[in-house]
């Protein structure tokens, strides 16, 4: 039988449709659509596509279970190795993991991985799954600090070896970024809960409202009588560009605009907690979080939104795929771009005038791309006489983050790199005995799936110092 | 969860709650903050340390109701639960070396200016404590402060309470009279900070604000409460709450401090309406 040579498409809401609402954007394959998807498979002896993913989730395996029909049997392969799979089928940027390395792909399109490790995680989370069975335990205690990607990943492999585990998390609501800055139309918030049940079943305890470094801090962990600590603490402060006007009523860090609408719930009708509406936006960055800024934006019912970015489009770090949605719901790319000075409404005669202080447009200036820098990117440089004023409302910083200092500064020798980042050896073990870090707080903002790796490889040199092993 | 131990209504608008959090309460000192949620789904909120006992574990704060929030928080009793606290956030006071010092408060901020003073006073620092509310209804702490300080001037602005005037006219004369003051600590409402900040600056007093933004996390995540200091993007939540008085940019704190004000005004009175019709 010929290979199929393009994949199977999910279904997708249509733009104009979605703009108007936070479900999901792409739906999960129906299961004879994923048996197809999954038939496309060549199971190949050496397994690229293991390499790719860092969690090393045995790919070929798992789908070979969804070619065959064994739907939950696909599930349990894959949560061998994951915590969070339908986190991972979401969220991951395969294209360029384990779908980047698929044989398949050399002629064809690749397999759809993603999809299908989503679809083998839905069809279990919609099959009422009983809970994990709760391991015997070993004796030992682990604290996490932290319930993002990494923490959760940590927590999860460590409690299905036996390990007594605690999770300490500063908010309200265990996830991390899972929770307040992906959006619900990229990651329902119920699918995170779940994920984080399945832990709680496995018997990891979940302190929220804990902040180490204030309420606790990581020496006490110890005198609790934990043997490990694991800190996946996240990315830390938002960083901001130093141009005039950003503290105008209207600018936001992405970190604080996404985390209004997700965390705290702004997207919903009548919410408790505030957040600018409707207008023109515009959100400077090209990542992920940028582009989650502005389509949350634009479901929030603004009336055009932009992307400036100071590079161009084939520089531009998101993924492929939130990108092409972004522009299929009209999301317009300022490229070459950047912006120098944000401008306010001032009523100089009354200064009681309600809109005083609140954004009125950006200054920005043409960019053109000159050398290529250190790292091979080349550099953009302003375009002298360029400049040009965007009218806006809302102006939206994402240009990434700087480590938050709060268990830096309570940890006595806990050694960071000048990035403010954590230093670890390959294992996740940081200058500190008995002490491991992984996920944002140590390379500075990345992926889920990256932080989930550096959770598991911590937590397997966890099992290995108190096992002996 | 955190169930309120105590409720006090220390004037129409302002109420006093402690709360059961020990491990906070381990922990916080005068100067640090807590951030709480009255109620699953609420709205995060920053609110001072007004108070702790680390023996019984709990945690005092002090708040006016002015919005939604604080209108929902008013409404929970005794034995009632909040249902997220977290803290102590910020940095605490710093009160090392302070021999002689001038704690200048006004409205529920007394509430906050309360615990330094104390803490001033009883590390064997002179404490003037200038304290001031509209009017005789409002005041607060009134006893505390006495207790906490070696001379107490009491000011409203209509001359209910102690001598009428402002804060500032009761400072001024200190100041004018020769007092030297190791450090001037202020707390209150923003204009009222602005205004005593202006007038240090003028004697060259080094005068320490705490400052009171929009907040979310609480933790340096959001960067919601940034504020100019010295020309320098700063934190409140991680950087602060105090600040070197004369360096805040108080006219971007005011304007900021009102981003949400037709927002706020609307969940107010809705929330206001739904507590009359229960």
């Amino acid at each position: 039988m010929a290979i199929q040579p393009t994949r199977h498409e999910a279904p997708i809401q249509d733009a104009s449709v979605r703009i108007h609402n936070f479900d999901e954007v792409a739906g999960v394959y129906p299961a004879e659509i994923a048996r197809a998807e999954a038939a496309r498979c060549l199971h190949c002896k050496n397994k690229p596509c293991v390499e790719g993913c860092p969690v090393n989730i045995d790919i070929p395996d798992f789908i070979a279970h969804i070619a065959s029909g064994d739907y939950e049997g696909a599930y349990q392969s894959v949560s061998r190795f994951s915590s969070l799979p339908a986190v991972c089928g979401r969220v991951c940027p395969q294209e360029s993991q384990c779908e980047s390395r698929c044989t398949l792909g050399v002629k064809f399109q690749p397999v759809a991985i993603g999809r299908l490790e989503r679809f083998a995680a839905d069809w279990h989370n919609g099959h009422d799954p009983k809970p994990p069975e709760k391991p015997a335990p070993n004796g030992h205690r682990v604290a996490v600090v932290g319930s993002g990607p990494s923490g959760l990943t940590c927590a999860g492999d460590l409690a299905k070896l036996g390990y007594a585990v605690t999770v300490y998390e500063a908010l309200h609501t265990p996830g991390g970024v899972l929770v307040y800055g992906i959006p619900e139309f990229r990651l329902p918030k119920a699918i995170v809960e779940k994920e984080v049940d399945t832990l709680r079943a496995l018997g990891v305890q979940i302190e929220t409202n804990v902040i180490i470094g204030r309420t606790l801090t990581v020496d006490e962990l110890f005198e609790m009588g934990y043997e490990a600590v694991f800190i996946g603490s996240g990315a830390g402060l938002p960083n901001f560009m130093g141009i005039p006007g950003e503290a105008l009523k209207g600018v936001y860090s992405a970190n604080e605009f996404l985390t209004r609408s997700n965390l705290m719930k702004a997207y919903l009708a009548d919410p408790e907690t505030p957040i600018m509406k409707g207008g023109r936006v515009a959100v400077v960055g090209g990542g992920n979080v940028a582009m989650d800024a502005a389509r949350t934006a634009l479901r929030l019912g603004a009336e055009k939104v932009f992307i400036v970015y100071r590079r161009s489009m084939e520089e531009l770090p998101a993924r492929r795929e939130e990108v092409l949605h972004a522009q299929e719901e009209g999301i317009a790319f300022n490229l070459l771009c950047n912006p120098v000075e944000i401008l306010g409404y001032e009523n100089k005669d009354d200064r009681r005038d309600s809109r005083n202080g609140f954004v009125t447009g950006m200054r920005c200036i043409r960019m053109a791309l000159g050398e290529p820098d250190e790292r091979g990117r080349r550099r953009p440089e302003p375009i002298p006489g360029s400049e040009f004023t965007m009218p806006v409302d809302t102006v939206i910083m994402a240009i990434g983050t700087s480590p938050n200092p709060l268990i830096k500064d309570t940890t006595a020798g806990l050694e960071v790199n000048r990035r403010g980042g954590i230093v670890v050896t390959e294992d996740g073990l940081t200058s500190r005995a008995s002490v491991y870090a992984g996920g944002d707080a140590v390379t500075g903002a990345a992926t889920v799936i990256s932080a989930m790796g550096a959770g598991k490889t911590a937590a397997r040199a966890i099992h290995q110092q108190l096992s002996g092993t | 969860m955190n169930r309120i131990l105590e409720r006090k209504v220390l004037n129409p608008q302002v109420t006093l709650l402690k709360i059961d959090a020990p491990l906070v309460a381990r922990k916080a000192e005068p100067g640090q903050f807590i951030i709480l949620r009255p109620t699953l789904d609420g709205e995060r909120i920053p609110l001072t340390v007004a108070d702790f006992d680390r023996k019984q574990g709990s945690v005092t704060v002090i708040f006016q109701v002015v919005g939604a929030t604080t209108e929902r928080l008013n409404h929970l009793m005794e034995g009632d639960f909040i249902a997220d606290f977290a803290g102590p956030l910020g940095r605490a006071t710093r009160t090392e070396g302070l021999r002689k010092a001038a704690v200048v408060g006004g409205g529920v901020g007394a509430a906050i200016a309360y615990p330094v003073a104390k803490k001033l006073h009883r590390q064997g620092c002179e404490v003037h404590a200038v304290i001031g509310f509209r009017n005789k209804d409002l005041v607060i702490l009134e006893d505390e402060f006495r207790q906490n300080s070696a001379k107490f001037f009491p000011m409203s602005d209509d001359g209910t309470w102690g001598e009428r005037g402002l804060v500032t006219d009761a400072l001024r004369r200190l100041l004018e009279s020769g007092e030297q003051y190791d450090e001037v600590i202020t707390i209150g409402p923003l204009p009222m900070m602005k205004f005593v900040c202006q007038l240090t600056k003028e004697f060259g007093v080094k005068t320490i604000a705490s400052m009171n933004p929009i907040m979310i996390d609480g933790t340096g995540m959001c960067g919601c409460c940034r504020l100019t200091v010295g020309g320098q993007v700063k934190f409140a939540c991680v950087d602060g709450p105090e600040f070197d008085g004369h360096a805040i940019d108080f006219d971007e704190a005011i304007s900021r401090a009102g981003m949400y004000r037709d927002f706020e005004r609307r969940a107010y009175e809705k929330t206001c309406n739904l507590f009359k019709k229960a």
